[in-house]
């Protein structure tokens, strides 16, 4: 846990875990991924697919069970994946092992969903994260570590949630867990401290990353460095005022960036009154193009939001 | 622990000490004294093999009673703010330990009481951690060795400043450098809220020889109790309900 450990490896399929305390036994059938604080696994129970985060690091387990349960008490909620059973397991000849049970999401990564889509599905996302953040924010918390690899999408209709509840943090308190990459520490951009804000530019990192998959390093001058990145991003052009208001403090609340994001997706298609006559025939075609794709896809969100009811 | 608050010493090295008393030791004394010792080796992004003399860093946070990490130039700033967290965490742990023993007997800890009520338990630790007053003694070896990794450790320090300042809790940090000449340490930074005067202190560390982790780690445990005697004097502490 704390001090440089031999892993012990992975378990084999067909694994049974029976839990110390509340004797629930679950066969592990898969492996879905692992970090540095732990392996989840795929796991069968009465016939029943689970998802299993087994670790070493026990008072992780406890911290994360807490806001899993927290979770709960979000009413109406999708947010994360829903919380199971928590239990200890002597794993033997390695020692005790803490782990907990949660809802298994089936879908695929933001980058992978997004793979041959059209922009304005970036668009949906987003809207549909905003939703979410808002529900987050207003319950106290806030996300904290969030990221792609933290995002799936899910079903049909397509909808993101996030998977890995690890960093959500209590307003106020300060960031507990991040990647630099989504950090706006990191770009010196503003202080770890948990509030809505914080979200936000972690939000538009996940935008800037669908430009540049690979990320990129902050260099000498971290915010020179994303605008210029942003200026450099043709995907990202719808998005890049709102981003930069996002840079610039404009937006409080997760509320207020969405309101812009679905003022931009419902806009009618216009002619752009600035651009020179021959570039606004291409421009309106492509305006024309955008629109009817957000409307589609607008329409689209709220069938899909219709149906969670 | 004692007003809730936790001290800590973190060292910052990449090899092995060579002079004067052995660290483990002191490790093991600081740590009876209430100050937690941990330890951050830092390796050069181009090393593929660690070195051997790297033993000793886990073995002194062992003593210390707190978290050590090997960690690439790179990863350095992410790495100390988790350190220094992880080790409030295990200290709030060892403290809320004793007190389980206490109602529950000897030999329980945390772990022994049922995933609900650890959960329970754990809410009042991270409480703890956001709201308890810190105080980090960032020692930083600046042998040969360590020279050109200085300009990462220093963006790391400001890095972890601003972790920690995140906190509702109040921070107090200082820097202090070894080997030096004369004295065994040498302070960088003295006693602040914040580490932003580092950016302007640290190109001037020059460096020497020897590696006296050991004499090194206990000078700093007097810097703790400086600390507290001049702020007694200044009659400020904190928690003193006055009417002054």
């Amino acid at each position: 846990m704390n001090h440089s450990k031999n892993q012990a490896p992975e378990l084999a399929y067909g694994t049974v875990i029976t839990g110390k305390w509340h004797k629930q036994s679950y066969r592990i059938v898969g492996k879905l991924g692992s970090g540095a604080c732990g392996t989840v696994y795929l796991c069968e129970h009465k016939a029943v697919r689970f998802a299993l985060k087994l670790s070493s690091d026990r008072t992780r387990i406890t911290s994360e069970v807490n806001i899993l349960k927290k979770f709960r008490k979000v009413q109406g909620q999708h947010l994360g994946p829903s919380f199971v059973d928590v239990d200890d397991w002597e794993r033997p000849g390695y020692g005790p092992l803490s782990y907990y049970v949660m809802e298994y999401l089936q879908g695929k990564s933001v980058a992978q969903f997004l793979t041959g889509k059209k922009q304005e599905w970036l668009g949906v996302f987003i809207m549909q994260l905003l939703s979410e953040l808002e529900n987050l924010h207003q319950a106290g918390y806030i996300f904290g570590d969030l990221k792609s690899d933290n995002l799936l999408v899910t079903g049909s209709p397509a909808h993101v949630r996030w998977i890995d509840v690890g960093g959500v943090t209590a307003k106020g308190n300060a960031i507990k867990e991040y990647t630099e990459f989504y950090d706006r520490g990191y770009w010196q951009m503003g202080s770890r401290k948990a509030e809505p804000t914080y979200d936000l530019f972690a939000l538009t990192m996940v935008m800037l990353e669908t430009a540049y998959p690979k990320r990129f390093e902050r260099g000498k001058d971290p915010r020179k460095t994303l605008y210029q990145k942003l200026e450099a991003a043709p995907s990202l052009k719808a998005y890049k005022s709102l981003m930069m208001k996002c840079w610039r403090g404009d937006y409080q609340s997760a509320s207020h960036m969405k309101k812009d994001v679905v003022d931009q997706m419902m806009a009618l298609p216009k002619e752009n009154t600035r651009v020179g006559r021959k570039r606004a025939n291409e421009k309106a075609f492509h305006w024309y193009e955008i629109g009817a794709t957000s409307m589609f896809a607008v329409i689209f969100y709220l069938i899909s939001v219709l149906m969670r009811f | 622990m004692k007003n809730g608050k936790i001290k800590q010493i973190l060292l910052l090295t990449d090899g092995c000490s060579n002079h004067g008393e052995d660290p483990i030791a002191v490790a093991a004394l600081a740590y009876n004294q209430g100050v937690t010792v941990n330890v951050i080796g830092v390796l050069d992004d181009t090393q593929t093999e660690q070195p051997k003399g790297l033993d000793e860093v886990e073995s002194i946070a062992e003593a210390g009673g707190g978290v050590s990490q090997i960690v690439y130039q790179k990863a350095l700033s992410q790495t100390v703010q988790m350190v220094t967290r992880q080790a409030m965490t295990q200290t709030l742990q060892g403290v809320v330990n004793q007190e389980l023993q206490e109602i529950l007997g000897k030999g329980q800890t945390l772990e022994d009481l049922p995933p609900e009520q650890r959960g329970e338990v754990m809410e009042v630790v991270d409480d703890l951690g956001e709201t308890s007053q810190l105080e980090v003694l960032v020692l930083v070896d600046t042998s040969a060795s360590m020279q050109h990794k200085l300009p990462t450790v220093k963006d790391a320090l400001l890095d972890l400043s601003l972790s920690l300042n995140a906190r509702t809790g109040k921070n107090s940090f200082s820097v202090y450098t070894f080997p030096h000449k004369k004295k065994t340490i040498s302070q960088l930074v003295a006693w602040t809220p914040d580490l932003d005067a580092i950016d302007k202190v640290f190109p001037k560390i020059s460096s020497g020889g020897m590696t006296p982790t050991g004499p090194a780690l206990k000078e700093s445990l007097y810097q703790f109790g400086k600390k507290r005697l001049f702020r007694g004097m200044r009659n400020d502490e904190p928690f003193e309900e006055s009417g002054s």
